[in-house]
């Protein structure tokens, strides 16, 4: 019933090569795009924005990012807190260095910044593989911490090491800074994610997605049909790069306004996008949003019933969350080893039957 | 479209969840989970047992009841935030999150939304200058006057001489640690001596090489920043080596109980540096004993009374509920708003007479907060673990910092502050200035008595 080819009928090649084939699908994403950019902003209130949607989306980008690199192109990382921290720190020293350039490029940049130091992170990907490219990768994540750590430079040798955003406008609005409005930085997020998420359903869609892919399945394979293996693996890197440091760089410079690496972008950041993509689902667009939800949603939900509506204990409540969030995890590698988005699948295929399955 | 379903059965929630009574709200940012947990939970005990204490004993604060509510933070900024962003809204009027680094994150949100953060003896040192920083205290004493203490203490062992001596900073490598660095090394090149800088990453359960260094470089003293479990390892590592116990010196936040039990008789003449006394022999206990243990109101476990951190914590509530009691006698309004709490904060005196009244009788030194100065004079005193008794005691006396060096850092850093951040260098009023600003007036009516609907009589009376 839904979700169905029959009778959408294309008469151009334009029309069948666009970003969504599938009209009801077309229209359920637009719908949501319309939801996002004009209702929500008028509902959003300092809770909503600062302790759960700016976290969605700015994790939902670093997902994107982690899913090209280890989900569409098969190469483990563990560098991702390290690889934001690069967007972050490249926003704080643009920002303090160029106070007249505008916010929206200088996370451009950050991301630009981040790329470059993915490709060379990415080079070891040439000659190793699996676990060990695992390794090198947390090798970038502590080297890339240890560095903003010592060298002083980085974070303009201020006494504590924290870096912290100075207000910057956009069109006049205040987008970082204490006196930001939750509705302004919650779309200037917004639109980054709209089209990052864009760019990766038509990358992914394109040639350089179907060679990531091809890289993914079979590395030896791919390169003996023509694939070139450097060029792929180094775009995924560098594509890849780009997403997290500009996840990097909202998150620092819109979503905390302050941050000290080794607490903001640790290790353990690195494998909460890893989770992300697992329970998500590993190669799919829908799974990065769906995995950063339920990482970023739960605990806050299961802090609000437990400890704000039902009263208990905090330090009860808080270890209840790991439990929980733990027992999910697996629970769901287990029910569901391909994450949240096979789950969405398999209801796509029962939506195309019903109501008469036979 | 499940995920929206879910933001706004979340956001119902919440609005479901916050009752609107009135009562003085005090949030307390705590963390019993973690790494940090074991310094977490006294601290937060002792913060909630006041204020049960003050509405069991009292009826709260001026009539009015004081609800504390907690939210876990974990020692997580982002947790931090999330707990600031839900309990704002409830009315919040002072925020004392006890993480260094959830404090920088909110002293612009809380400057932003005119609610007060009191970070005592901890935060961003610089704030303690009250003309960038308007809604930041860190009264009585701050990182950079605990490091002086100490180095006081060195120099008073060493006849004020030392010249060619080597000092160890064992810290926690993140804002917190690295606060007294700055001064530290001012003070070197002050005295002549060499300081080594010995970082640990969160959370410090692995030390081995630092003090393997201190092992090599043979330190005459070291001093440590340290917090939760970084302490125990620490000192630990320090009785492994066989390093003299009494050449080691914690910052106040490394030296408490749970610090130094873990060592044994190893720890033993462990000291660090404090700024309000310690032990549970104090009329206040009682009155704990008997309105909050009693009447089996306490929080957490109710194991934690006396202890270092216990008395910390209490002594936060206790300056909290005075600064509260201030801001009620300043406004004349007994259920007061977090901008009125600032006013309180900023007017507020720590007497001794008021303190032998509230049942703690010498248990910190006088100060008086101003508009310029929001960082109390900062005296601290030394004390000393003593394993036979099982006690921590007070060594020396309360001395005043070295000033002379902390004062040009402070208005350094502020100035850095309000560079970046755009704001005003100069927010109070000139002592000279002829114009008394109303919060001068306010503080001038209060001293003498004066109430403001008692003031506008008078006025209409004249006229």
């Amino acid at each position: 019933m839904f979700y169905r080819e029959a009778g959408d009928y294309k008469t151009s090649y334009v029309d069948d090569s666009q970003t969504f084939p599938i009209a009801l699908d077309r229209r359920i994403y637009m719908a949501a795009a319309v939801l996002a950019f004009l209702v929500v902003p008028f509902v959003m209130t300092d809770y909503l924005v600062n302790a759960i949607m700016m976290p969605f989306l700015i994790f939902a980008i670093a997902a994107l990012g982690l899913n090209i690199l280890t989900g569409y192109c098969g190469q483990v990382s563990l560098g991702t807190g390290g690889f934001m921290a690069v967007g972050a720190y490249s926003t704080y020293k643009l920002m303090t260095a160029f106070p007249d350039l505008n916010i929206f490029f200088i996370v451009i940049l950050s991301g630009i910044i981040t790329a470059g130091v993915g490709v060379l992170f990415g080079l070891p990907s040439l000659r190793i593989k699996g676990f060990y490219l695992a390794v090198a990768t947390l090798a970038a994540q502590f080297f890339l911490v240890w560095m903003f750590n010592k060298v002083g430079w980085f974070y303009n040798y201020s006494a504590s090491g924290q870096i912290s955003a100075p207000e910057r406008t956009v069109l006049g609005q205040a987008v970082t800074g204490a006196n930001a409005a939750p509705w302004v930085s919650y779309l200037f997020c917004l639109v980054f994610v709209f089209a990052l998420a864009w760019l990766t359903r038509n990358l992914t869609r394109g040639r350089i997605g179907r060679s990531w892919m091809a890289i993914r399945d079979m590395d030896i394979a791919a390169e003996i049909i023509g694939v070139n293996p450097l060029r792929t693996k180094l775009s995924a890197f560098a594509i890849s790069s780009f997403y997290i440091g500009i996840s990097g760089s909202l998150f620092f410079a819109v979503y905390l306004g302050a941050a000290e690496v080794g607490e903001a972008f640790g290790i353990q950041k690195s494998f909460l996008v890893l989770f992300m993509i697992i329970i998500g689902g590993l190669g799919s667009i829908f799974g990065s949003f769906a995995g950063a939800a339920f990482m970023v949603l739960l605990p806050v939900i299961l802090k609000l019933f437990f400890a704000d509506f039902i009263g208990w204990p905090t330090d009860l409540v808080a270890h209840l969350n790991f439990i929980i969030v733990g027992g999910l995890i697996v629970f769901f590698l287990i029910v569901e080893p391909h994450g949240l988005a096979a789950l969405w699948r398999t209801i796509k295929e029962k939506l195309r039957l019903w109501p008469f399955p036979h | 479209m499940k995920l929206k379903t879910l933001v706004m059965a979340a956001c119902t929630t919440a609005i479901v969840a916050g009752p609107a009574a009135a009562d003085l709200v005090f949030p307390s940012l705590d963390y019993r989970t973690g790494p940090y947990a074991a310094n977490g939970i006294p601290f937060a005990d002792g913060y909630a047992d006041y204020f049960t204490l003050l509405n069991q004993r009292d009826g709260g604060i001026g009539g009015v009841e004081a609800r504390v509510l907690q939210c876990e933070t974990g020692y997580n900024t982002e947790r931090g935030v999330e707990c600031y962003e839900s309990t704002k809204g409830e009315g919040a009027l002072v925020y004392q999150p006890l993480s260094t680094g959830i404090t920088y994150q909110l002293i612009p949100k809380a400057t932003a939304d005119d609610i007060p953060i009191h970070s005592m003896g901890y935060g961003r040192t610089s704030a303690a200058n009250g003309e960038v920083f308007s809604h930041v205290f860190n009264y009585p004493a701050n990182y950079w006057q605990a490091a002086s203490g100490i180095i006081l203490d060195i120099l008073d062992r060493n006849d004020g001489n030392l010249e060619g001596k080597k000092i160890a900073l064992v810290y926690h490598n993140s804002a917190y640690g690295r606060e007294p660095i700055r001064t530290l090394q001012e003070l070197g090149t002050q005295h002549g001596f060499e300081l080594i800088e010995l970082a640990v990453d969160h959370p410090g359960q692995e030390q081995r090489s630092q003090w393997l260094q201190v092992r090599r470089d043979r330190p005459d003293y070291v001093i440590m920043w340290g917090w939760g479990v970084m302490n125990q390892v620490a000192i630990q590592e320090a009785v492994n080596i066989r390093y003299p116990m009494d050449n080691f010196y914690g910052v106040w936040w490394s030296g408490s109980e749970n610090d130094v039990l873990p060592a044994g008789e190893g720890a033993d003449g462990y000291r660090s540096v404090t700024f309000h006394s310690v032990g549970d022999d104090y009329p206040i206990f009682d009155d704990i004993q008997e309105h909050v243990v009693d009447a089996g109101l306490a929080s957490g476990a109710g194991d934690q009374i006396g202890t270092v951190l216990y008395n910390r914590g209490m002594y936060a509530a206790m300056l909290a509920a005075e600064a509260a009691r201030t801001a009620q006698d300043i406004h004349g309004v007994a259920e007061i708003t977090p901008a009125m709490m600032r006013d309180g904060m900023e007017a507020l005196e720590m007497t001794e007479e008021r303190m032998t009244e509230l049942g703690l009788p010498g248990f910190g030194p006088e100060f008086s907060v101003s508009c310029q100065n929001h960082g109390g004079p900062g005296e601290s005193a030394i004390a000393e673990w003593d394993y036979d008794t099982q006690a921590w005691s007070i060594v020396t006396e309360y001395r005043a910092p070295d000033m002379g060096v902390i004062q040009p850092l402070i208005d350094e850093d502020s100035a850095a502050y309000a560079a970046e951040n755009d704001l005003p260098m100069t927010r109070c009023p000139a002592e000279d200035e002829m114009m008394m600003s109303v919060e001068d007036i306010l503080a001038e009516m209060r001293t003498i008595g004066l109430r403001l609907d008692e003031l506008a009589d008078m006025l209409e009376a004249a006229q």
